[in-house]
């Protein structure tokens, strides 16, 4: 099923994630939502986790779920939708890249 | 299970030339210009495949990414990498090799072969891109008609400048 990525001794990626949000230009800034709150909010619930660390074993809840990058992605949409419901912006979609030839994208669950 | 579109890039080198035996010479390299150069020229392709589906809820994975590589190398890359599509590939013998006729004409030849390679795969063809350079990219998805042919839409990159 898993070929190399099956090492008992693991391996890792650089990640690239893809944010799209939804909304509208506010009238007077002109902006959806100040990038400086994604940024924070980026950082805060993916890569302060999730940087430099185990996914199998620093990460939850990939002590029992396998992390490939389709459900890395279901994961990560957990942790970002709820906190961007408080902003004038919705989530719409993430693409997470795994590597050069590899991406995922998820709309959240329909 | 939630929808995932996952999708996997792969590369190949062809050459082609551009030319329609319904029209004249003058007529010929009007509509294609250089691309009717009579030596033909080559592109390195970069096509990229996207599935749509549910990851199985115990591996993680639609199905083994090694059977899609299997899939696109069979009737892809084995077939067209570093050959002649005007010469060598049958869709080719009397249709012009156009991004917009490759593109229908690999997504065709994916949806073919799917069963075969992912029979019962909880997962199905979304769509396919064809990066001919960096600025012409051409996409079809699989319920076009042209998965019988040709409807492609050819999409002009935009350069954004940050």
């Amino acid at each position: 099923m898993y070929g190399d990525e099956a090492n008992p001794r693991g391996h890792g990626h650089n990640y690239v994630l893809e944010v799209t949000l939804d909304g509208h230009a506010d009238p007077v800034t002109g902006m959806i939502i100040d990038l400086k709150e994604v940024k924070s909010i980026l950082e805060a619930e993916i890569v302060q986790p999730m940087d430099h660390r185990n996914l199998n074993h620093e990460v939850a809840p990939f002590d029992s779920v396998v992390p490939t990058a389709e459900n890395l992605a279901i994961e990560i949409w957990r942790r970002l939708e709820p906190r961007f419901a408080s902003t004038p912006a919705r989530l719409h979609s993430i693409r997470l890249h795994e590597g050069e030839d590899l991406y995922v994208d998820y709309e959240g669950p329909r | 299970m939630p929808a995932i579109k996952l999708t996997r890039r792969y590369r190949f080198s062809s050459s082609h030339r551009l030319h329609s035996p319904a029209l004249s010479e003058d007529e010929n390299r009007r509509v294609y210009g250089k691309c009717n150069n009579p030596y033909g020229h080559g592109h390195d392709y970069l096509l990229e495949v996207t599935v749509e589906g549910e990851p199985d809820p115990v591996t993680g994975r639609m199905f083994p990414l090694a059977l899609l590589d299997a899939l696109v190398g069979r009737v892809v890359l084995e077939p067209m990498d570093r050959r002649d599509l005007n010469a060598e590939i049958d869709e080719f013998a009397s249709l012009v090799p156009t991004t917009e006729n490759l593109a229908a004409a690999v997504a065709r030849r994916i949806a073919d072969a799917w069963p075969h390679f992912l029979p019962g795969a909880a997962a199905r063809l979304d769509k396919i891109r064809i990066h001919e350079t960096k600025n012409n990219i051409f996409q079809i998805r699989a319920t076009d008609p042209a998965v019988r042919p040709p409807a492609v839409e050819a999409e002009q990159r935009q350069r954004v400048t940050k």
